[in-house]
């Protein structure tokens, strides 16, 4: 079942990213230039998408179970920290300057374009990247 | 309403709808960073309903076809962003989607700081790469 509802979860975001556009690169780089032809309509997709997620949140948050009754702990919602900003802010360079970030990128592949390619496989070289600081780390 | 600005609304409205299925039905938050992180270090057992949610993702795309997309940059920066965007999310945390959207619906005080994060450090990026001084433009 497990795999049948994330699936399902996986259907639905994939539509949202292709029918907001969100997988267009120039779409969201217009979307984050503020001092060009700035392109708002993203935001809307961002405000969309939050208010609709937002009831299942505070569901899972009061009873800390899921539909299932399954125990579905939530990530600390208050802890701040260097590693976070830092981490955020080298995301932040990464998709200004592709105009790309994880969901699109992957999405991008199904178009079988080089540039796709290479994107992820960068990313997921960032990924192995950092499970190898992890490791080194403990 | 023009299309263009209710299919972003719309498109954000199933991201949102995507994450909540995921979270009332699987237990588990909708950050795409994360779950591609851990699909690539290993296939199976724990990671089904993670391979079964990118499955799920890039149907749409593959059935009705990406629409136009246009890249802005060359093969080698495309790597570099990808590698930056990899492991700043893995440092960070999160990524659009698991901080944009989930920890924003979460009302997370935590997401909020990595979103205006990477938020303002990518539209600065922009900002550099189109209208400042740098030798190539996006």
């Amino acid at each position: 079942l497990a795999f049948v509802t994330a699936f399902l979860a996986g259907i639905l975001f994939g539509s949202g990213l292709l029918l907001s556009r969100m997988c267009d690169p120039q779409r969201v780089l217009s979307f984050l230039d503020v001092a060009g032809r700035w392109n708002p309509a993203l935001a809307l997709t961002m405000g969309g998408a939050v208010i609709v997620a937002a009831p299942a949140f505070y569901y899972v948050r009061q009873r800390h179970v899921d539909l299932l009754c399954a125990p579905t702990p939530l990530p600390d919602r208050f802890k701040i920290n260097r590693r976070l900003i830092a981490g955020s802010a080298i995301f932040g360079i990464g998709w200004g300057l592709s105009g790309i970030c994880p969901g699109p990128g992957l999405l991008l592949l199904t178009g079988g374009t080089v540039q796709s390619v290479i994107f992820v496989c960068g990313m997921v070289g960032g990924f192995l990247a950092f499970v190898s600081r992890a490791d080194a780390a403990q | 309403m023009t299309a263009d600005l209710s299919n972003a609304l719309w498109g954000g409205m199933l991201i949102g709808a995507g994450a909540a299925v995921l979270l009332l039905l699987n237990g588990k938050i909708a950050g795409i960073s994360g779950i591609a992180e851990n699909a690539v270090r290993g296939l199976f057992g724990e990671n089904r309903w993670r391979i079964a949610f990118l499955l799920g993702l890039l149907i749409p795309a593959a059935v009705f076809g990406l629409g136009p997309i246009q890249f802005a940059q060359g093969l080698p920066l495309l790597g570099v962003s990808g590698f930056l965007v990899g492991f700043g999310t893995r440092l960070g945390s999160g990524c659009t989607s698991g901080h944009g959207v989930c920890g924003l619906a979460n009302l997370s005080l935590r997401s909020l700081a990595a979103t205006l994060s990477f938020m303002t450090v990518a539209a600065a990026t922009v900002y550099l790469v189109r209208h400042g001084a740098l030798p190539w433009r996006s």
